[in-house]
Parts: structure tokens; sequence; C-alpha cells
């Protein structure tokens, strides 16, 4: 399993994080983030909560601002210029704890919004793409409802496939089964996986193990707005090195 | 097995509810006599309606619609009812509708103000129904310059050129956008049509009319009134202080300082300012600072300032849908890559709308009641006409049939714009 999943991770750069340091008023949330993460790589991130860990994938798209670094998407460098900005976002897809599905829109919609403004396809074109992703999260029969209308973890694999039809290169998950009842967060998983099995670029903050062990190839433990531990999933679990992480363990794996 | 143990071997089919047991007893039972204390209630409101239309119905009923003075109604109504019987004289509203509904506006020209209303309802039509064909929309967009040319008439060249300000505008904003970029393409966009109508419009639409004279005969503000001029003034205020507000909401948010403090201070400014005063303003003061020489339509100059009062309010309504919205749905536009227009256009906006429906409808309703202040600075809005008419011998003390006539016409407006935005309401409602 660990060979398969090193296999399909190349050397290029998908994303280049050096330096990057946030701050929220005088409060230091992100110190000195170093992070490469290869294209293929499935890296999921952990730590107890206000150690920065959704803070840090939210500088990747921008949605929150960092204050001193770098960072490089795709090889286009992250700046304040609002274009460069949009243009990453375009690339890189994101899931939200809560979904912000478009609550006006019907799922089809949600789905062809982004492509038909942003990339400019033919509406037609954008809802054949919209329907092929729906059935990949299975739930191409719901196309025509509203996301009130769905469950949770269908509104979530919504969420998912309407990030998928923006063709993004890289995805983003913020918790994205923490607001899920333990049935539904297999079927998000079960997505998940699946994407990851296709050699998708992820990085996932969660804090379900089983699913780090089964598709990460990097598990980072971040505590205190700094990266404290990286390692293989199998490392990672069964032979933590620092401290800090072996306590965090204990705790989440412990009961 | 256990007391504690249970396994269920099959899943209860889905049951319809119980029937309620119906019956028109069973509802005067739960809804007016459900206790002492609530029948004693309900007998006791009984009594105070029976009081209460036992004096209204036979004055609305024993009354007089042919009379031509107030004394002739009194003495017909002696006749027919009794004397002593006191019945509402509605001869008066029989006599002066036409007045009521078109003030001083010449008798043979009533026919332009009449199809500028029907093709009013055609133009609000596809904005209020998202059923009908989006190309209706652009009569909508033609009808304010129609609609002007009608009713004021004129020469038809005056909205031809000011509509053209808006085409031009539309052009220099396609040309200059695809050389220099947004900024500049918006700058332009604003200022070419504005230069337009300053400076060429005149001569343009005059030079146009007399190669080609076409026009209608025209009729001067002084002449407008009655529900004509409510609804003008009501209707223009409501279309244009939507977009204003919207504007104005955004620009309170916005980052840019100068924008924010612009907004920040129209807003608070005018919403702490009676709108009597600005009438004032628009009515007395305002043609000491235009240069000299301007004509300046006092009409024109009432909607001007109507409009920016009820805009004022929009945007604090807005803005209150803004807030209301998660900041999820800004971020899940943000995400996509959507830029801060679109996701305002496709995402926020919508939603914030929706939310206010009931305080955006409120603020339309109190600004087409508001059109009535303008009787103060001595237009002959139907409140205004009321003491042309009593002024008259014939009808000098008549006062109930004219304000119940007039405060009924302006609840049937009021009534159906609440009603359409529960309609609206219902139809945007897409959760369940």
């Amino acid at each position: 399993m660990a060979n398969a999943k090193k296999m399909d991770v190349s050397d290029e750069v998908a994303i280049q994080i050096e330096k990057m340091n946030k701050w929220y008023g005088s409060f230091h949330v992100l110190k000195d983030i170093d992070l490469t993460v290869y294209r293929g790589e499935r890296i999921v991130i952990c730590g107890p909560s206000g150690s920065g860990k959704s803070t840090l994938i939210r500088c990747i798209n921008a949605l929150e601002e960092h204050q001193q670094g770098k960072i490089t998407v795709d090889g286009t460098h992250l700046s304040s210029d609002l274009k460069n900005i949009d243009a990453i976002r375009s690339e890189v897809g994101m899931c939200f704890q809560h979904f912000n599905l478009f609550p006006h829109l019907s799922i089809l919609e949600n789905c062809t919004l982004a492509p038909i403004w942003v990339r400019k396809i033919p509406k037609k074109e954008a809802e054949e793409t919209a329907m092929h992703f729906l059935e990949k999260v299975k739930i191409p029969d719901q196309a025509l409802k509203y996301p009130g209308q769905l469950s949770g973890g269908q509104q979530q694999r919504v969420a998912i496939a309407r990030s998928l039809c923006m063709q993004p290169r890289i995805m983003l998950f913020d918790e994205p089964t923490s607001a899920l009842d333990p049935e539904m967060i297999k079927e998000v998983l079960d997505t998940m996986i699946e994407l990851a099995e296709e050699g998708m670029t992820m990085l996932c903050v969660t804090h379900e193990m089983g699913f780090a062990r089964q598709v990460a190839n990097r598990v980072i433990f971040m505590d205190a707005g700094q990266i404290v531990e990286q390692n293989e999933p199998e490392e990672f679990f069964n032979n933590p090195q620092s401290e800090r992480t072996q306590l965090f363990l204990s705790q989440i794996l412990g009961h | 097995m256990s007391k504690l143990s249970y396994v269920r071997t099959e899943m209860l089919p889905e049951q319809a509810p119980p029937v309620a047991q119906a019956g028109i007893v069973k509802w005067l039972r739960e809804n007016l006599f459900s206790s002492i204390p609530n029948s004693i209630l309900t007998l006791a409101s009984l009594a105070f309606l029976y009081v209460i239309l036992s004096h209204v119905l036979p004055w609305m009923f024993q009354s007089s619609w042919t009379a031509n003075s107030l004394s002739e109604c009194r003495s017909m109504i002696a006749a027919a009812y009794g004397e002593g019987t006191h019945g509402a004289c509605w001869a008066v509203i029989r006599e002066r509708f036409l007045q009521l509904v078109f003030g001083f506006y010449p008798a043979e020209l009533y026919w332009r103000p009449i199809v500028a209303f029907i093709l009013m309802l055609v133009a609000l039509a596809p904005v209020l129904f998202d059923k009908l064909p989006r190309k209706m929309l652009w009569f909508s967009a033609i009808f304010p310059f129609l609609c002007f040319w009608l009713l004021w008439g004129g020469s038809i060249w005056v909205p031809i050129v000011a509509l053209a300000g808006f085409v031009l505008g539309g052009v220099a904003y396609a040309l200059i956008g695809a050389k220099f970029g947004n900024l500049p393409a918006t700058i332009a966009a604003f200022l070419v049509p504005v230069l337009w109508w300053l400076l060429l419009a005149n001569p343009v639409s005059n030079g146009l009319h007399s190669i080609i004279p076409l026009g209608l005969e025209a009729v001067e503000s002084a002449k407008f009134g009655g529900f004509m001029l409510s609804v003008l003034i009501g209707i223009t205020g409501i279309v244009m202080s939507l977009p204003i507000g919207v504007l104005l909401a955004l620009g309170r948010q916005s980052d840019l300082l100068i924008v924010k403090a612009i907004c920040v201070g129209f807003i608070e400014f005018i919403r702490g300012v009676p709108l009597i005063t600005l009438l004032f303003v628009a009515s007395v003061l305002l043609n000491y600072f235009l240069p000299p020489g301007t004509t300046f339509d006092i009409i024109l100059r009432v909607i001007i300032m109507v409009t920016l009062f009820a805009s004022a309010y929009m945007a604090e309504v807005i803005r209150g849908g803004l807030a209301a919205l998660p900041k999820g749905q800004y971020e899940g536009a943000d995400s996509l890559g959507l830029d801060f227009w679109q996701s305002t256009r496709l995402i926020i906006m919508p939603q914030a709308l929706k939310i206010s429906i009931p305080s955006i409808v409120s603020t339309f309703i109190g600004l087409f009641k508001d059109t009535v202040l303008v009787s103060i600075i001595g237009l002959l809005d139907p409140i205004g006409l009321t003491t042309n008419i009593r002024a008259d011998a014939a009808w000098n003390g008549i006062i109930w049939e004219l304000y119940g006539f007039i405060a009924l016409v302006f609840f049937i407006f009021c009534f159906s714009m609440s009603r359409y935005s529960m309609y609206l309401e219902r139809k945007l409602q897409t959760s369940h």
C-alpha cells in the first residue's frame, strides 16, 4: 500500500511555502511555515484546535492574507495582485466544513456557475461536465434540487463536485467531515479516497486518522502555529518522535 | 429472552396523519369559545364590530352619487332616506374623478398618461415576473424615455438624444475597456454621457428637431397632478432607489476609504434630515445653486430628492441583508475564483436582497405614501387637490369622502405591493 501511494508522486512542485508568517492583529498564528507539496501528494494536516491548520490551508488560496514569507502555487507567486489571486483560486479547489453551497441555486447551477463565469465555458458544456462529476460523487439524480433539500453528506459531495467542475490541479479540504453525522462521514471519505486514487494533489485538514492511514503519503502535525512533525503515516502513527505528537495521538486514538 | 432485550423484526410502514375531526362547530369551539374568558372576548368584539359597522355602513350606502354640490347632496339624501340621515356624498368623487386622477392635465390629451400607464404595466411585468420572455426587458429599458415624452410632450428628439447618452457611455466603455483596461473604461463610461448631456444634447436635439420636426404638444409640469403625479413620483423613486441603494450599501462595506466615507456621509446625512426639508430644498433652494438661466423642472427635482431619500433607507435595509449572509458564502464564491462583481451579482446580492424583501417593500410602501408630502411645496397631488376642491363653493365642507377615497386608492396600491412581496418570498423559498 505504502509503495502504491508513493508511485504517483512526481518531483514537480505544486505548492511551495517559504518562511510564511501570519498574525491576527498582534496574535502570531503561523510561525515560519516551510512546506513543499509535490504534484500528486496527499497530505493530511492534524493538530489540536487553534493550532493554525485551517489558517494554513486558507492562506494557500488567499482566503487569509499572510504578512511575511512567500507562497507559490503552481508556479504562480501569490501576491496581493487580485488577478494572481483569482488565477490561483480557479486552479485550487476548496471544500469547507460547512459546505458553503449557494442555497439560492440548484445543485446543477452550483456546479456550473464558476465554469461559466470564470472559465467562460458554454452553458451546455458546463452542464455536461457538471453531470459527469455529479455522477462521480453518486448524486446525479439530485441535480435539480436545492442544497437545502439535501442531507449533509450529500451537500458535501456536491461541494466536492462543484470544485471538481473547475478542473482544479490541487484540492484543499478544511475539515470536510467535522459537521457530519457518522453515517455520512463515510460517503464523503469514500469520495475523497476515490479522488486520491486518481492522483489529485490534496491537502486535507481532518481528524479522520483512518483516512490519513489509508490515503495520505504524508501526515503533518501542527501545534501553536508551527509544524511540529511530519512523516509518512506508518511512521507517524507507530513511532511519533515529538512528545507533543505522542500526547496528541494518545488523546485522539486512546479511547 | 431477558426483558431488556428487544429486536424489531419488521419496520413500520409510513401512515397518513390522523384526519382532524372537521366541522364548523369544532372550529368555533377551538377558535372562538375555547374558554369562558375567550367567549366573553368574542362576544365583546362582536358587539364592538356591530357598533362600528352600524354607523359606517348606512353612511356609506345611504349616499348620493348624482348631486352637483354639497347642499344638493344633503337635500337628496334627506329626500331619499328621511330628514336627519347622515350619508356620504360620493358625488364629489364622481364629479372630480378626472381631476383627482390627472390634475389639470389638458382633457383632450388624457390619452397620453393612459397610454403611458398601460405601457408602464407592460414594462414592469418582465421585471416582476421572471416567467415572461426576457426580451421584454429591452422595452422596460426604453420605457422611461418613452414615458417622459408621452407625459411632457415636446420634440421626440429630446428623449432620444438623452437615451443616446447611455448608448455612448456603453460604447465608450467597450472601446476604452478593450484598449486601456477596466478603470479608465469605467471613468469614460461615466464621463462621456455626462459631457454629452451637458454640452451636446441640447444643440443636437434642437438641430435634429429643425430637420425632422416630430413631436407632441408640450404640457408643462404645473398642469400635472392627481394620482398620475403620485404614481409618477412613486414608481420612479421606487425603480431608481433600489439600484442606488445597492451601490450605497456596497460602498459602505468597501475597503476603499474615500468611497466608504462618501457613502456613509451620504446615508447618514439624508437619513438624518426630514423629507419635507429636502422637498423645500428642491422647490426653493436648488434654484440658487443652479447656474442662472437653467430651468430645472420642479417635478424632476422632487423625484430626485424622493429617490435620494429612499435610497439612503434602502442602503441600510440592504446592508442588513448583507450582514445576515454567512461569511461562508463570500468564501465559497472566492474559492471558486469569482471576482468581486461576479460574486456580488451572482451569489451575494441575490441572497441579501431575498433576505431583505420584507424591509425593501416596506421602504417602497413608505416612499409611495410619502409622495403626498409634495402637496406641502404646492404640487397638486391628490392631497393637494383636496384643498382646491374644498375651496370650490359647491364642495366647501366636504372631508371624509375625499380623504376616504384617496386612502382607498393608496391602500390598493400598497396592498398589492405587499401581496407581491409575499408571492416573491414564497417563490424564492428553496429549502424544502
